[in-house]
């Protein structure tokens, strides 16, 4: 590398809308979303495994698609509407996945619970009654050392009400 | 999906429950977890904050021939750097936990002059961004002198083999010999010894979710740093940083909330800790370390890779096992972080569960041009237990019997409980056949044939493995005193407080430092049954901070213990809680006896006239606001310390004889595979795990750990390996090459449990959660199992990935003749 050239960034303004409030933010334009959301937006529920896109730790919502926050650009989500798992809960009152995954122990250590959560949500969505085989496929880029995700596919289940 | 034995149904936390311990009590801490309101360390921020970025080794071995950060310094935003060099005049080499020769090497925070693992860290950067920092680590200029690696721990001591450490004088790092009984007589009483070449345990660990991190800021004025992390035995950092950075240990402060997943994998982050807290001190402003996941897989804490070499099984025709000898081969990787412990950790389960008592085990561990291995869940005796397991199997197999009938001749018995071990252990309690029964009942044991014929049928080849292990919890740290027997450590011990606040707000504080066990709502559990309140009632306060908990020299949460140490001491600080309420109402109530007195709902009353009741609101509001005219000599504080000792000797450091673990959880696994001949790719059909870990506190938590363990196992022997290449390049450093299970890997799963209540403990409970590798163990034997017929290969490798399944399948002979049976 030449020494004497100086990293280049550049920036631009993005407004983007995260779980309904709408944040217009300079960002360098190589900055990832996972770190605009948590660092300059201050949202730590999102988190990161793997740098690498295999892990689903930072999985959100992004216009009504599941999509790994570490694998877009801030700047792609210009415009965008966003779901994170700050946004799953009525004020108080848990989403019925979240009581799921309480009630059947589908979580330990809690840091990869808010992307599976996000990607269970959007499994439900598109699927509210999923077959134990959608369930695994549904969550399958999501990965969890504490559980081996056997109360987890348990917890969808029963917040699916079957 | 799962069946359970257990109901894994919640109680209604609005009833109280007669007792909450044995109840599945929701944890405390989901409410905040599954709304993303967890507090991880890269979720801390300050102002002005610098981000490291450690510059790595590309080599792994060389000599660093020059270095210069200059132009790293003069990168945009960049605040400033730390060198191998600056921190060898900043700080004292790490204390070493070995006897000479591997506690002759001098360890720092940074590299010095020599590189020893590809990602050894050389410099750090800090910059104003992350991005910035990475930046510019590509400024910094380092030459290498590339120096032979060695890779494979085989070859350490070869007389040409470069010499990695200088100060070790060569690669021995350790070496003892344990021999317990008599090997001639036990030889010579056997029909049969079973010969086995070599076995050999891999590589890997649990890679935790969340990387090591921290968040270290330096006050100036009293010369103390906090440090936000997520190390999981801050215990340990302490001893280990204190002296290095030449500081008491007050002035390190360590401050933890949520911890991303640990499994013994946090416990080493010693080094960079250090780093950051110079960083801190050095640029006048707080650091923050996130580690990527690829340099948390290609620098910290892999699972000790072990050879068995050269072992010898003494035998009886009918399976009778009489005694062993092996050579144990350990790869400790670049550094002793924790290692040569693993050199004594084994020698807790010697036997396994076995009534063999002659027993020799030579072990040697020797340095590598590899990451340094530290604790990682099953700690050495995962690596021992699965050898204990892969003798069984081998002698089944040689002497055409089923292994099966050959646990069951040899496991310790019920009726043998408390056991003492050729070594001097004590295995507590426990009933392995009852739970090898009932494993083999939840897979349909009796139906196997009918299974394998229909396996057959569709081309497969079914086999059925066992898995039997053990969990030892609770270490008498005297057991280091055999690796060392300079050092001054022994005993065990767990703090915590609790305490009656000023509106009757019950406030518990714990020394540890939980990633996921629940401990908060365990740690209530308990005490609402003492206190007699509601779980709701009680708070257990999330996290540590050694500023304000109280803690102990081994306080943390590693090697399966808390529901020994940690709930015997929330359980004595609750007792002795009680003892004072009631020593309170006595006096407020005139004198009544203090036997007339109970705690229930949350008051305490007279038995005989419930309607004289103090609620605790007034207890500690008496106390803490309200306590003129109180006797004097009263002795009532209402906030109470309790330090849980368990009854330890210092063991026998000549014989190597001595109680080494308190408790022996006991974990029964038994897979069925169906294995394709013609890829040698196989799927679990039939999985089931029992458990025996005595009373069980929170039964859904302690199922949560179980089904972890085995998840962990399943991926350790079917795909997670940390290969590296004959240059010493790491292989698989990331998720893309290193595949742990994902959702469709997972089998289907069975548990059950026996409940054998510890006699040593207070609770009756044990500690549990490492399942001692139990699934590997199992999926090893059912591989086997299925090759019985088919060739017959032997599994001599605890890593079965398909390829390798495929080569057993392909040529039998290469494993098979490594074994050999020779008449006694």
């Amino acid at each position: 590398m030449d020494a004497s050239a100086p990293a280049i960034s550049t920036s631009r303004t993005i407004t983007v809308t995260i779980n309904g409030t709408t944040y217009e933010r300079e960002v360098e334009a190589r900055k990832l979303l996972i770190h605009f959301i948590r660092d300059d937006i201050d949202l730590t529920g999102s988190h990161i495994g793997c740098d690498t896109g295999n892990c689903g730790a930072c999985s959100v919502i992004l216009d009504g698609t599941l999509v790994k926050s570490c694998m877009l650009l801030a700047v792609q989500a210009d415009g965008s509407s966003i779901e994170t798992v700050e946004g799953l809960a009525d004020g108080d009152e848990l989403s019925k996945l979240q009581q799921a995954f309480s009630a059947r122990h589908a979580l330990q250590c809690g840091y990869c619970t808010p992307g599976m959560l996000m990607s269970a949500t959007a499994l439900l969505r598109s699927n509210p009654a999923p077959s134990e085989n959608e369930i695994k496929k549904g969550l399958q880029g999501n990965i969890c050392r504490c559980t081996g995700y056997w109360n987890i596919f348990e917890a969808v289940k029963e917040a699916s009400g079957q | 999906m799962t069946t359970t034995t257990i109901a894994p149904e919640q109680v209604e936390i609005e009833a109280p429950a007669e007792t909450w311990k044995g109840q599945n009590v929701p944890r405390k801490e989901d409410k905040r977890l599954v709304q993303g309101l967890g507090v991880f360390v890269d979720d801390i921020k300050r102002h002005g904050m610098g981000f490291i970025h450690f510059v790595r080794s590309p080599y792994a071995h060389a000599h660093i021939t020059s270095l210069d950060v200059s132009k790293a310094e003069a990168a945009p935003g960049v605040y400033g750097t730390l060198t191998g060099e600056e921190v060898a005049s900043l700080t004292d080499p790490f204390f070493q936990i070995s006897s000479v020769p591997g506690g002759n090497i001098k360890d720092f925070a940074l590299a010095v002059g020599k590189v020893r693992y590809v990602g050894e860290a050389i410099v750090a950067v800090v910059a104003e961004t992350r991005e910035l920092a990475r930046d510019a680590s590509e400024l910094v200029e380092i030459e290498y002198e590339p120096i032979a690696p060695i890779t494979d721990a085989r070859h350490a001591l070869a007389d040409d083999a470069a010499t990695i450490h200088e100060d070790a004088g060569g690669n021995l790092m350790w070496e003892g010999t344990y021999e317990w009984g008599d090997l001639d007589a036990a030889f010579g009483e056997a029909d049969k010894i079973v010969k086995i070449d070599e076995l050999h345990f891999h590589r890997f660990n649990s890679t935790p979710l969340e990387t090591n991190g921290a968040l270290v800021e330096y006050n100036r004025g009293t010369g103390q740093w906090t440090i936000h992390t997520n190390n999981q035995f801050p215990g340990f950092a302490a001893i280990m940083m204190g002296p290095a950075m030449r500081t008491g240990l007050d002035k390190l402060r360590f401050v933890t909330q949520d911890i991303g997943g640990g499994f013994g994998n946090k416990i080493t982050s010693h080094p960079q800790l250090v780093a950051c807290c110079l960083l801190a001190r050095k640029l006048g402003r707080p650091v923050q370390w996130t580690e990527w996941r690829t340099d948390f897989h290609s620098s910290m804490s892999h699972g000790n890779e072990r050879w068995f070499q050269d072992t010898e099984v003494a035998v009886r025709n009918d399976g009778t096992l009489l005694g062993f000898r092996t050579k144990a081969l350990d790869d400790a990787g670049a550094w002793l972080r924790y290692e040569p412990l693993g050199g004594v950790i084994w020698a807790q389960v010697t036997p396994g569960m076995y009534r063999w008592r002659h027993i020799r085990l030579e072990f040697t561990q020797v340095a590598t041009n590899k990451a340094p291995v530290s604790p990682n869940r099953g700690y050495s005796r995962m690596q021992h237990l699965w050898f204990t397991e892969r003798v069984i199997d081998i002698v089944a197999q040689e002497l055409g019997l089923d292994p099966v009938e050959v646990r069951k001749r040899n496991y310790i018995r019920t009726e043998d409980m408390p056991y003492e071990t050729p070594n001097g252990c004590v295995y507590d309690s426990g009933d392995y056949a009852k739970m090898l029964d009932i494993g083999l009942d939840l897979i349909g044991w009796d139906k196997r044939k009918e299974r394998r014929a229909d396996a057959a049928a569709r081309g497969k080849l079914l086999g059925v493995g066992i898995g039997s292990t053990l969990d030892s919890g609770t270490n008498n740290f005297g057991q280091s005193r055999m690796i060392n027997p300079e050092l001054q450590f022994s005993g065990n011990n767990e703090v915590a407080t609790v305490k009656l606040d000023i509106f009757g707000e019950i406030v518990v504080t714990l020394g540890t430092t939980p990633q996921g066990q629940g401990h908060e709502t365990t740690a209530a559990q308990v005490v609402a049954d003492i206190l007699q309140c509601s779980v709701d009632d009680v708070h257990v306060r999330a996290g540590h901070d050694s500023y304000w908990n109280s803690h102990a020299g081994f306080s943390g949460t590693y090697a399966s213990q808390f529901a020994v140490t940690g709930l015997s001491a929330v359980k004595g600080a609750t007792d002795m809680l009680a003892a004072e309420i009631k020593k309170l109402a006595s006096a407020v109530f005139g004198g009544v006896p203090e036997e007339a007195l109970e705690l229930a709902e949350g008051s305490v009353r007279i038995k005989d006239n419930p309607d004289a009741a103090l609620p605790f609101m007034a207890c500690g509001a008496i106390i803490n606001a309200n306590n003129a005219g109180l006797p004097e000599d009263l002795g009532v504080t209402l906030n109470c310390r309790y330090v849980y000792r368990p009854p330890f000797e210092v063991p026998d450091i000549e014989k190597k004889f001595g109680n080494l673990t308190l408790t022996y959880a006991a974990q029964v696994h038994v897979a069925m595979i169906e294995i394709d001949p013609e890829t040698g790719y196989y799927d679990i059909v039939d999985y089931a795990a029992v458990d025996d870990c005595g009373k069980r506190i929170n039964p859904q938590i302690v199922e949560g750990q179980v089904m972890g363990a085995t998840a962990q196992a399943l991926g350790g022997v079917m795909h997670e390996q940390f290969v590296y290449d004959e240059d010493g390049n790491l292989l698989t450093p990331n998720f893309y090459d290193y595949h742990v299970p994902h959702a469709l890997d997972m089998p289907p799963l069975k548990t059950g449990f026996v409940e054998s209540p510890s006699p040593f403990t207070a609770l009756g409970t044990k500690g549990m959660g490492e399942g001692g590798g139990a699934g590997i163990h199992a999926v090893c034997a059912a591989v086997q199992d299925a090759l019985r017929a088919h060739g017959g290969a032997i599994v001599v490798d605890s890593a079965n990935p398909y390829h390798t399944v495929w080569e057993m399948l392909e040529h039998p002979e290469h494993t098979k003749q490594t074994i050999s049976v020779v008449d006694a």
